[in-house]
C-alpha cells in the first residue's frame, strides 16, 4: 500500500511544514483544562430535567418540592426566562424567532422532542441536584409525534407548532404546517435539457439522523455577579456566538457577557448552539453562586443537534457520451423541533461538482419531533452527495463509463456557474480526479468475490467570515499571538505558521493563545473549514501591521525616511546603506527604549469562497452470510489549496472519512414508536472503532486558492462528503443490488440479498 | 446515584456474611464492568458493594487433567486467555474471553460477572454451556452446584438467592478428539452487543470422521442463553458432513425466540443463528481434529 502524498506547487519556509503543536504537551499529559475541570469557590452543580416524551403539551410544572429539597439553591423553568414577560406586540417581527430560541432552551407550553429541557436545578452537589430534579412534577398531555420528514409533510400530520407557516418563495402559507420553508434554485431550462438526454435516471434516497459523536459532552459554567457581569466558561466552537445567543435569550447586553472557551474535545459543528449556557446563567442569577452543568452521553444524543435525516429525489439526464444535460432535484430535510435544517447548503452543494447547464433544486425544511438539528461537517452536503453521486454511479454502470472519466467530462472548473449563482474562480476538482485516476489504488484492479469498488466526489464552499488577531512583539524577539479561534484541529499551529511565515521568523518564535470574548475582536466559529483560512488571514494582516510598525521604528532609529527601510525574511535593512541592518530579534530588544512595544492588530472578513473538492476511492467486501461490510482499502484525494500543516490536513481527511464510513454503514438514531431514542449510548450508536478501519490513504492536491495570500482553502468539511456515496456504490457493486437508504446496515444487506 | 457502602472481604466466609447481612441490597463486585455502569445509569441500586476481588477462591485458575478447569468467579478475562492450560485445552473459552469488550474491559471483566449479570447477550455463557460447565455457589446455608444452562432465569435474573455468591465455574477436562468454538455477530469488530452468538462443542471418534456428541448454545435470541439440547443430540453418532451440520443448524434456529430491537430483527437473528451454528461447529470439528 501507498501512504500519504502531498502534491505541492509552492514551497514556503514555515507554511507547509509539519511542526509540533503548541498544545501538544498539555494534551498528552492530561493538563489541558476542559469545561468539566472548572472549580470555583462556591460552585454549585446543576441538573436539567428533560422531557420523556417526543411530543406533549405541558399542563403544569410543580417545582415546590424540588425547591425545598436538601442543598437546593435554585430551580428554573421557562417562566424564569425574560421572554416570559415580553409580549408579541413588544417584539413584533422578532417574536417567533425569539420564541423558538427560548423554547429550545427551556420548553414553555410544549415539549417537542425526548430530552427537551423542561426545568433545571442547582444544588450543593451533583447527587443532590439529581435527587432534587426527581421531585419536580410535570403533567403532560402526550401527543402523537411526527418523526420523519415524509410523515411530517403529510397534510394530516401532527403539527409541532400551531403558529408555523410555510415560507414559500417569499410568501407565507395560509395554514400552519410542519414545512417551515420551501426554497428553490434554478438555472437554464430543465425540460429542454431532459429532451437532449439519451438517458434519464430518476431515483429516491433516504438517510437517517446521525450525530457528530464528539468525545467531550457539552458543559457550561456560569457566574452572574451581583453587578450584572455574566461570566461563562464552556466547550464551544464559537465563544462569540455563545455570547450573542446568551445575550439574546437573557436580554442582557453583549458587553456584560464574557465567554471563555475552554479546551474542546471535538465539535464537528455540534458545539455552536448554546444549550446549557443560558440555563446555567439563569441558575446562577437566581442562586447568586457559580453553577456548572454537564451533559451525560445520553443527553448529548437526545438533546444536542444531530445532522438531519433526509428524503431526496434526483433526476439526471445525460448524453450517451456522458455529458449531463439536466438535473432536477428535490431535497426534504428534517430540521428537528425548530426550523433551520441545512437544506439550503445541501441544495447548493448537490450539483456543485459539475457543470450543469440546466438544473433545478427544490428544498424543504421540515420540523419533526427530534432534537433540533445542528451543523455537522459540511452540513447538508453529504446527504445531497449520496443521492446525486449514487445516480451518477448508476448512469456510469448503465452507459459503461469509467466513473472518474465521467466526472472529468462534467467537472466544475474556473468560470463554471453553480446552479445557485456563484461562478468558480480557480478550483482543483480536475486535478483531484486526475490524481485519483493515477493513484495506485485506482490502477489496481479489484479482485475477489463479494467485493465492490466505489468512487465519489464532494464539495464544500469554505467561506471566510470575521476573524481577529493581535500580535505583540516580546523583547526576546518572540511574538504572542492572541486569537479568538478555538483550536479543534490544530489551528493554533496553522495560524502561528502563517504569522511566522509573514514575519520571516521561526515557527516556535510565535506563541499562540486562545482568549475570551473580552480580550480579542469578534471571531466567528471554528467551523465550516474557515479557521486556518480566515484567522490565518487575520494573522497575516496582523503580521503585516507589525512589519509596518517595525519599519517605522527602524526608520526612526536610523533617522531615515520610512521609504528607505525594507523588511524581508525577518531582517530590516536600509535600501542604500548596507551598514544599516537589524534582525527582527535585534530590533525587538530595542523596542521598549525607542518608543514602546509593538502590537499588530487585524480584523478581517475575507470575501469570496475557497472552494474545495475531494475524490474518494473505496474497496470493500460484503460477507454474504451476515451482511457485514469490511472496508479493505480507502484513498481520499483532496485539494487543500496549500496544506499549511500537511499532517493536520491528513488528519482532517482521515477523520472525515471515518465519520463518513460510520454514517454510511451503521450510525443512526433508532426511535421506538413513541419517538423515543433507543440507542443513546456509544454502545448502541455504532460509530466505527479503530478495529473497523483500514489505514486511510490520503493525497493532498495543492491548487492555490487565488483568494488567500498563501493559497489556503479549508479542508475540514469536504472529506465527510464522498464516503457516503462511495461506500453506497461499492456495496451495490459487491451485492449486485442498489442500496438507496443509509445506513446500509448488515440487516439491510441481508434483506437485499 | 447516591452514596453507597463498600467492603472488601478477605475470605469467602466474610464475603458470604456481608452479602447475607444486607440481603437484596448488597451486590457483589468483580470487575464492575456491568455493575458500575448500571449503578451510574440508575438501572440498579444497592446499599452495599461487596468487592470480591480479594477472596482467594474467587480468583484462582486451576487445571488438572482429572478434575478439569476451575475458574474463580472474579478472575479477569486476560488472565484466563493468557493461562497456558486454558489456551491449550479450552480454545473455545479463549474465543469468548478475548472478544468481550476491549483490551481495557478484558483487564477487569470476569466470567463470574458475565454469568451473574445474566444478560441474554452474555458472550461467555454459551461456550460455558457448550463445555458442560457447572457453577459453584456459596451462601449462608452452605454450598451448591448448578449447571450453567440452568443458571439464568430471565434477563438479569438467575438462581442466586439473597446472600449467595458465585465462587467459581468448573469445566470438565476435555475429552480426546474434542473441540469447541464461540462466535458472535456484531456489525462492528468490537465494543458491541451480540446480535446473535453461538457456542458449540463437539467430541469426535478416534477417526475424526464421526460425532460422538455435541453441545450447542445460543446468545441474544431469547430472554436467557439457550441450550439447544436437540440440535446437539442430533449429531451424536452421525458422520461428520455438511448435511449433519446443516440439520443441527436448522434445529438450533428452531430454538431461537428473539425480539426485534435496535440491534437486530427477528428474521436477521434467526438467520444468524444458522450461519453461526454452521461456522462454530466447523471450527470445533477442525479443533477436534487438531487441524487448527
Ligand atoms: C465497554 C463494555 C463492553 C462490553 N462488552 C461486552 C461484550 O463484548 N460481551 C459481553 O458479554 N459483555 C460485555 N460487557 C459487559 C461486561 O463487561 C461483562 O458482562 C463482564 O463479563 C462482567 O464481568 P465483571 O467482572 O465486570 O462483572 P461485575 O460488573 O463486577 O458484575 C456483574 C454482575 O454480577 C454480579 N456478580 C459479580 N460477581 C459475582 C459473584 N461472584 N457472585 C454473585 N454475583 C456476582 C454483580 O453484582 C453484578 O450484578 C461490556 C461492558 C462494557 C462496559
Amino acid at each position: 500500500m501507498t501512504s500519504n502524498i502531498v502534491l505541492s506547487e509552492v514551497e514556503y519556509n514555515v507554511v507547509g511544514k509539519r511542526h509540533l503543536r503548541p498544545d501538544g504537551v498539555d494534551k498528552v499529559t492530561g493538563r489541558a483544562q476542559y469545561g468539566a475541570d472548572i472549580r470555583l469557590a462556591g460552585l454549585l452543580a446543576g441538573k436539567v430535567l428533560r422531557s420523556p416524551h417526543a411530543h406533549a403539551r405541558i399542563k403544569s410544572i410543580d417545582t415546590t418540592a424540588a425547591a425545598a429539597g436538601p442543598g437546593v439553591h435554585a430551580v428554573v423553568t421557562a417562566g424564569d426566562l425574560p421572554f416570559a414577560a415580553l409580549t408579541r406586540e413588544e417584539l413584533g417581527g422578532d417574536y417567533q424567532r425569539l420564541k423558538f430560541a427560548n423554547n429550545h432552551v427551556l420548553a414553555a407550553d410544549k415539549v417537542l422532542f425526548k430530552g427537551h429541557p423542561v426545568a433545571a436545578v442547582a444544588a450543593e452537589s451533583q447527587h443532590l441536584a439529581e435527587e432534587a430534579v426527581k421531585l419536580i412534577r410535570v403533567e403532560y398531555e402526550v401527543l402523537p409525534p411526527a418523526m420523519t420528514v415524509r410523515e411530517a409533510m403529510e397534510p394530516d400530520a401532527p403539527l409541532l407548532h400551531d403558529d408555523l407557516y410555510t415560507s414559500e418563495l417569499g410568501q407565507l402559507s395560509e395554514r400552519p404546517s410542519n414545512i417551515a420553508a420551501h426554497m428553490a434554485f434554478a438555472t437554464g431550462d430543465v425540460e429542454l435539457g431532459l429532451t437532449q438526454a439519451d438517458l434519464v435516471v430518476e431515483r429516491e434516497y433516504q438517510t437517517a439522523s446521525v450525530h457528530q459523536g464528539y468525545i467531550e459532552p457539552h458543559n457550561a459554567t456560569a457566574f452572574w455577579n451581583a453587578d450584572g457581569q455574566l461570566n461563562i466558561w464552556c466547550s464551544t466552537q464559537g465563544p462569540f456566538v455563545v455570547r450573542t445567543n446568551v445575550a439574546d435569550i437573557l436580554r442582557h447586553p453583549v458587553s456584560r457577557v464574557k465567554v471563555t472557551p475552554m479546551e474542546i474535545g471535538g465539535g464537528f459543528g455540534g458545539k455552536i448552539t448554546a444549550y446549557l449556557e443560558p440555563i446555567a446563567a439563569l441558575l446562577s442569577q437566581k442562586s447568586g453562586r457559580p453553577v456548572k452543568l454537564l451533559m451525560s452521553r445520553t443527553e448529548v444524543f437526545e438533546a444536542s443537534g444531530p445532522a438531519p435525516g433526509t428524503w431526496m429525489k434526483v433526476k439526471l439526464g445525460v448524453t450517451r457520451e456522458g455529458r449531463i444535460t439536466a438535473a432536477d432535484i428535490t431535497l426534504a430535510f428534517e430540521a428537528g423541533a425548530y426550523p433551520g435544517s441545512p437544506v439550503m447548503q445541501g441544495a447548493a452543494c448537490a450539483l456543485a461538482c459539475y457543470d450543469v447547464p440546466n438544473g433545478r433544486i427544490n428544498g424543504y425544511d421540515v420540523v419533526v419531533n427530534k432534537p433540533k438539528t445542528a451543523a455537522y461537517r459540511a452540513p447538508g452536503s453529504p446527504q445531497a452527495a449520496f443521492a446525486v453521486e449514487s445516480v451518477i454511479d448508476e448512469i456510469c454502470e448503465e452507459l459503461g463509463l469509467d466513473p472518474v472519466e465521467f466526472r472529468l467530462r462534467n467537472a466544475a472548473k474556473e468560470g463554471v456557474r453553480r446552479v445557485e449563482g456563484p461562478v468558480y474562480r480557480r478550483v482543483g476538482l480536475v486535478e483531484c480526479l486526475e490524481a485519483a485516476r493515477n493513484h495506485d489504488h485506482y490502477r489496481t484492479p479489484l479482485e475477489g468475490e463479494n467485493r465492490g469498488r466505489g468512487v465519489a466526489a464532494g464539495f464544500w464552499f469554505n467561506r471566510g467570515f470575521q476573524s481577529s488577531v493581535n500580535l505583540t512583539v516580546n523583547p526576546d524577539g518572540t511574538v504572542n499571538l492572541i486569537e479568538g479561534s478555538v483550536d479543534i484541529g490544530g489551528s493554533r499551529a496553522t495560524i502561528a505558521q502563517q504569522a511566522a511565515e509573514t514575519l520571516g521568523i521561526a515557527y516556535d518564535e510565535v506563541k499562540p493563545t486562545v482568549v475570551d470574548t473580552d480580550s480579542i475582536g469578534y471571531t466567528m466559529v471554528t467551523g465550516g473549514s474557515r479557521t486556518t483560512f480566515a484567522t490565518g488571514w487575520a494573522a497575516i494582516e496582523a503580521a503585516e501591521d507589525v512589519k509596518r510598525q517595525l519599519v517605522e521604528r527602524a526608520a526612526k532609529i536610523w533617522d531615515t525616511p520610512i521609504e528607505d527601510v525594507e523588511y524581508a525574511d525577518g531582517v530590516l535593512s536600509h535600501k542604500s546603506d548596507p551598514e544599516l541592518r537589524m534582525t527582527f530579534k535585534e530590533l525587538a530588544r530595542q523596542l521598549l527604549g525607542t518608543g514602546g512595544g509593538v502590537t499588530g492588530v487585524s480584523n478581517v472578513d475575507p470575501a469570496g469562497e475557497g472552494n474545495s473538492f475531494g475524490v474518494h476511492i473505496v474497496d470493500l467486501e460484503v460477507d454474504p452470510d451476515t451482511g457485514k461490510v469490511t472496508i479493505l482499502r480507502y484513498t481520499a484525494v483532496q485539494d487543500a489549496g496549500k496544506a499549511v500543516h500537511p499532517s493536520y490536513v491528513e488528519g482532517q481527511m482521515q477523520g472525515g472519512v471515518v465519520q463518513g464510513i460510520g454514517w454510511a454503514l451503521n450510525e443512526e438514531y433508532f426511535f421506538n414508536d413513541q419517538g423515543q431514542m433507543m440507542n443513546s449510548s456509544f454502545l448502541d450508536y455504532r460509530m466505527p472503532t479503530a478495529l473497523d478501519l483500514p489505514m486511510i490513504d490520503t493525497v493532498i492536491v495543492e491548487v492555490a486558492n487565488p483568494g488567500h495570500p498563501y493559497g489556503v482553502r479549508g479542508v475540514g468539511e469536504v472529506p465527510i462528503v464522498p464516503p457516503l456515496p462511495a461506500i453506497g456504490s461499492a456495496i451495490s457493486h459487491a451485492i449486485g443490488s442498489r442500496m438507496r437508504r443509509l445506513p446500509v446496515t448488515p440487516g439491510a444487506i441481508l434483506e437485499a440479498l | 446515584m447516591e452514596a453507597i457502602e463498600y467492603t472488601t472481604p478477605k475470605t469467602l466466609a466474610e464475603a458470604v456474611q456481608a452479602m447475607a447481612d444486607k440481603g437484596d441490597r448488597a451486590r457483589a463486585l468483580a470487575g464492575g464492568t456491568d455493575l458500575l455502569v448500571q449503578l451510574r445509569g440508575g438501572r440498579r441500586s444497592a446499599d452495599l458493594i461487596v468487592d470480591v476481588k480479594d477472596v482467594p477462591e474467587l480468583n484462582q485458575i486451576s487445571y488438572d487433567a482429572q478434575d478439569g478447569l476451575t475458574i474463580g468467579a472474579a478472575a479477569p478475562c486476560y488472565q484466563i486467555y493468557q493461562d497456558p492450560a486454558v489456551a491449550a485445552n479450552y480454545p473455545g473459552l479463549v474465543d469468548s474471553a478475548s472478544l468481550i469488550g476491549s483490551i481495557q474491559i478484558q483487564g477487569r471483566a470476569s466470567l463470574g460477572g458475565n454469568l451473574c449479570n445474566s444478560a441474554p447477550s452474555a458472550d461467555a455463557i454459551p461456550v460455558m454451556i457448550a463445555l458442560g460447565a457447572v457453577a459453584n455457589i456459596a451462601g449462608p446455608n452452605g454450598t451448591r452446584q448448578v449447571a450453567v444452562e440452568d443458571f439464568c432465569t430471565g434477563p438479569g435474573r438467575n438462581v442466586l438467592e439473597s446472600g449467595e455468591v458465585l465462587v467459581s465455574v468448573t469445566m470438565p477436562a476435555p475429552q480426546a478428539n474434542s473441540g469447541a468454538s464461540y462466535l458472535r455477530f456484531i456489525p462492528r469488530n468490537e465494543m458491541d452487543i451480540a446480535v446473535a452468538g453461538v457456542g458449540s462443542s463437539v467430541v469426535l471418534d478416534a477417526s475424526g470422521q464421526n460425532f460422538v456428541s455435541a453441545r450447542i448454545s445460543l446468545a441474544s435470541v431469547a430472554p436467557t442463553p439457550v441450550f439447544c439440547r436437540e440440535a446437539g443430540a442430533s449429531l451424536s453418532g452421525k458422520a461428520v458432513s455438511d448435511e449433519a451440520v446443516e440439520a443441527a443448524a436448522q434445529l438450533a434456529m428452531a430454538d431461537a425466540v428473539p425480539i426485534n430491537d435496535m440491534r437486530g430483527t427477528v428474521r436477521q437473528r434467526i438467520h444468524l443463528v444458522g450461519v453461526l451454528t454452521r461456522r462454530t461447529l466447523n471450527i470445533a470439528i477442525q479443533r477436534a481434529r487438531g487441524e487448527e
